[in-house]
């Protein structure tokens, strides 16, 4: 078994809000090995966000409760100090966000923001402008030189994109978190964005972690997956396995809701209602009231984990068998 | 029924807000000093030598005396009423114009729009005291035409937000069903319009009535407001600044007066603005 | 970017002309005739006539306004003050230098304080300094600045005996002037300047720049407070004139021999040749100030100077 690099051990997340709290993230486990893409699969608000930017200590305020492990390679990154996370921060782990366009700074260069990330390792300006146009070049820039030079308002959707990866490449992470690396972006571009991931991967055995709705690149690219559902982990383990057997009911209802290459299946499955907010934590299945098979069980208490192999999780009474009505294949 | 439920609602949120509260209390007791200041003043604010010149200020004159010996503590409580009909006055004054030509610009649109635009452009080339300055020139001296002054100077500020929402809600259904049914334009910009734009109305003259009163109290300070022998504040500071040096209780109580006053409307405008219209908080 | 200046320099223009045609009416919309304001009660009617001739009153009015504009831009002649009968240029020459001054020295101890503090509150929200910061300009802003003025003699000049009360004779003359001033305006751009800086924290790109490793001081510096500054610049610009305003109170209660005071003077006697300079040369001010915060966003904002150049291609 090869090394975990990045360890979250029963992380919960929760918000202070008015009158209480907002359950967030609740009870998430997830290891992830060096070179491995390992995706979170979810609907919006479902805490896979809050997730990715907790491990960079990047939740905004005081008003977020964060209780549980983050281990990365061995260290616990929440009791490092500020100054201790900045030095883990773009050079141990690097993050790529959803709207390439806000999130970068519409006053300097993209070169510059790219050299001023290279310059963090005592780089001269210099050199760090040559790094910056040979890592625009890796991300398969057009004009790589000219490009350096344009303002981020400038570029297009996919250009933006890339010159995020190239930023967050620069120092060479051993974890690459992208949040959503593709949804404003169409569908060309997010293929070749989806390949210089890849190649990543098997170039520099950089561990990646996706944070994405789109079952279809999960497909694709991942490795290991976690489908998360308001809050917490429903079903994770092996890509191959969920997809040849997904057990959990929310995985299967996803599943069906994916757009097929063929056009026969006739339309796309929706699944009824939409996430809750959780404001207290009380027993029972987050999912129940929009899971199908829903018994009595399923509203009083709360379904653990449970094994369905070596490197299949999933969290259902009808997993474990304690649900009155036999688990059908769906 | 559900109106009742939002007023309701309003009045408590207005309980729970700490500056709305606390700048109630002041007004309050700022009208309640205007209300019965003949009761409260000991003497009357014209009254000469009831104690000598220049007294400090003692037990028997709690603010001294001034420069005609008259109680400076009389004085100020009797400037209470001059400063609330100023604040009274210039909103009157800046809400039917700034409503009326911003209903009309937004309603009516195209050539209208544009005279009003160039006009507030022209208002902004020069600074607002010194505009205000400037008609008060061609008005002549006073309390009552350096409030008009400055309400004449800083309408704008009410039209633009008026004429704004007025543009967005023309096309809204509710508006369009009363333009079917035969509205005249009059009943659409009054009853269909204004009742819309009422919430941020109440938020802007309460954020400022106070630019407004010190405006003022700037023109009588400048001695082109009040005259000799009103009360108001601005005028007893620019007399008492004179007689700084020997007799300083002369710039000082009108002063805290006025800034206790403005502070007051500066808190509950806040709260207000906090209340009726969170969206302009982070503005 | 050039096509987009000179647009702006042209509107600027049609708005100083307006402006100058309504100063000028300034005089014909008062009651009575122009020559009774300059010459005594006594004068007989023919001797007001000749007057009148000899000052051109008689022409038609937009041949007086030509004639007035071809005096000021030609001969920078604004005519003669009715008071103290002397060329209006003459008086302002010595005043407009000490105006500018207090202005200029007010808006640049305004920056040197309100930006660091704005800054700070917004990174410590709802910190013992911010809270603090916060009840502090509110009682700020509620003071008038003609009552800050006062305070500030009573405790410098009355109390501690250290600085001059009054007057204009050397450096130390403007110093209680210029913190009036700063006091009176600072309270606005410690807000703006807060109001901006916390929006900005909330960029993406912020996270962005903490995320790819930056320290925490390089993130404020160089990604936040440039961003903020943008349009706390422009604000800072706009409010020139509206220190110029606030120089005019300030000058009265010092007895500073500027601007704002030959103004207040001018119109209390109806002066009007003055009244017109000054209200025309702040309006001009104005329109410049404008111009210039036009021109700095443009070099602060490449989105800004771009579509500026997209303008007149």
């Amino acid at each position: 078994m090869k090394e975990t690099l990045l360890s979250l051990k029963h992380l919960s997340i929760d918000y202070k809000i008015k009158g209480g709290y907002l359950s967030a993230v609740n009870d998430v486990n997830l290891d992830i090995c060096p070179g491995e893409i390992f995706a979170v699969v979810g609907e919006s608000g479902c805490g896979k966000s809050t997730v990715a930017h907790s491990i960079m200590r990047l939740l905004s305020g005081g008003n977020a409760k964060i209780e549980g492990k983050i281990l990365f390679d061995g260290r616990t990154l929440m009791d490092c100090s500020e100054k201790e996370m900045e030095s883990v921060r773009g050079k141990e782990i690097g993050m790529i966000f959803q709207n390439p366009l806000d999130s970068l700074n519409p006053v300097y260069t993209v070169g510059n923001q790219v050299g001023e990330a290279i310059m963090l390792d005592k780089v001269e300006k210099q050199e760090a402008m040559r790094r910056a146009i040979e890592l625009f070049q890796n991300v398969k820039m057009p004009d790589a030189k000219e490009r350096a030079g344009s303002f981020p308002h400038e570029l297009s959707g996919g250009m933006r994109q890339r010159v995020m990866i190239a930023m967050m490449l620069s120092r060479n992470p051993r974890l690459l978190i992208a949040d959503e690396p593709t949804t404003a972006l169409d569908v060309t571009i997010e293929a070749q964005i989806l390949e210089i991931i890849k190649e990543l991967k098997e170039q520099s055995n950089t561990a990646i972690l996706m944070i994405t709705h789109n079952f279809g690149l999960v497909a694709e690219a991942a490795d290991k997956i976690a489908v998360m559902y308001a809050g917490e982990v429903v079903e994770s383990g092996d890509v191959f396995e969920i997809f040849e057997r997904p057990m959990h009911p929310y995985t299967t209802l996803l599943m069906k809701a994916l757009p097929r290459k063929t056009k026969r299946e006739g339309r796309l499955e929706t699944i009824e209602g939409s996430v809750p907010r959780i404001l207290d934590k009380k027993p029972g299945c987050r999912f129940a009231n929009r899971c199908p098979y829903a018994a009595e069980l399923c509203r009083n208490r709360t379904p653990g984990e449970t094994m369905v192999s070596e490197t299949h999780r999933c969290r259902c009474f009808l997993v474990s068998g304690e649900h009155p009505s036999k688990w059908k294949e769906a | 029924m559900r109106g009742r439920g939002k007023a309701k609602e309003t009045l408590q949120a207005c309980l729970k807000n700490g500056d709305f509260m606390v700048g109630f209390a002041i007004l309050l007791s700022v009208f309640l000093v205007a209300i019965f200041a003949e009761q409260i003043a000991p003497y009357g604010y014209t009254e000469q030598l009831v104690g000598g010149k220049f007294s400090p200020p003692s037990s028997e004159f709690w603010f001294g005396t001034d420069e005609l010996g008259r109680d400076v503590f009389s004085r100020v409580v009797a400037g209470t009423r001059i400063t609330l009909w100023v604040a009274f006055i210039g909103a009157t004054l800046e809400l039917l114009l700034g409503v009326t030509v911003g209903l009309i610009c937004g309603y009516f649109g195209k050539w209208i729009d544009r005279i009003f635009s160039f006009l507030t452009d022209l208002t902004w080339c020069i600074p607002g005291t010194i505009l205000a300055l400037a008609v008060v020139t061609l008005l002549g001296k006073g309390l009552t035409n350096s409030v008009i002054a400055i309400s004449l100077v800083s309408w704008a500020s009410y039209a633009r937000p008026v004429r704004a929402k007025t543009m967005s809600l023309k096309n809204m259904a509710f508006v369009e069903t009363g333009t079917a049914f035969g509205e005249s334009s009059f009943s659409l910009m009054f009853r269909y319009i204004l009742p819309n734009v009422v919430p941020s109305l109440i938020v802007m003259v309460s954020m400022s009535l106070p630019a407004t009163i010190l405006s003022t109290t700037t023109l009588s300070f400048l001695g082109l407001g009040s005259q000799a022998p009103s009360p108001d504040w601005g005028l007893a500071l620019s007399i008492g600044i004179t007689y700084i040096v020997n007799a300083p209780w002369l710039s000082i109580f009108p002063g805290i007066a006025l800034v206790y006053t403005v502070l007051g409307f500066n808190l509950l405008g806040e709260g207000l603005r906090d209340i009726l219209d969170p969206h302009m908080k982070s503005q | 970017m050039k096509g987009y200046l000179i647009k702006r320099v042209l509107q600027g223009i049609l708005l100083i002309v307006a402006v100058s045609i309504l100063v000028f009416s300034l005089l014909y919309m008062m009651p009575g005739n122009p020559v009774d304001m300059i010459v005594d009660r006594k004068v007989s009617v023919e001797k007001k006539a000749e007057l009148a001739h000899e000052m051109g009153y008689d022409l038609p009015l937009p041949e007086q306004y030509m004639r007035w504009v071809k005096g000021i831009v030609v001969d920078h002649n604004f005519g003669n003050s009715t008071r103290y009968k002397v060329p209006v240029v003459d008086l302002l020459k010595d005043r407009i230098p000490r105006s500018l001054m207090l202005c200029g020295w007010s808006l640049l101890i305004e920056m040197l304080i309100a930006l660091p503090i704005g800054l700070l509150c917004a990174i410590k929200k709802n910190s013992l300094f911010d809270r603090f910061t916060v009840v502090f300009t509110l009682i700020l802003t509620a003071m008038p600045a003609f009552w800050l003025g006062a305070l500030l003699i009573l405790t410098f000049s009355v109390g501690l005996k250290i600085l001059p009360i009054s007057g204009f004779k050397g450096p130390e003359y403007l110093i209680l002037p210029v913190f009036a001033l700063v006091s009176a305006s600072i309270a606005g751009t410690i807000r703006l300047t807060k109001a901006e800086v916390l929006e900005v924290l909330n960029e993406k790109y912020v996270t962005t720049a903490t995320a790819k490793g930056l320290p925490k001081r390089t993130v404020m510096v160089k990604h936040v407070l440039r961003n903020a500054l943008i349009i706390v610049t422009v604000q800072v610009f706009m409010s020139v004139p509206w220190l110029i305003s606030g120089a005019v109170v300030i000058e009265k209660i010092f007895d500073i021999p500027g601007m704002g005071g030959l103004l207040l003077n001018s119109i209390i006697v109806q002066d009007f040749p003055v009244v017109q300079a000054v209200l025309l040369i702040v309006a001009a001010l104005t329109v410049v100030c404008n111009l210039i915060s036009d021109l700095v966003i443009g070099i602060l904002d490449p989105r800004i100077r771009i579509s500026m150049g997209g303008g007149d291609k």
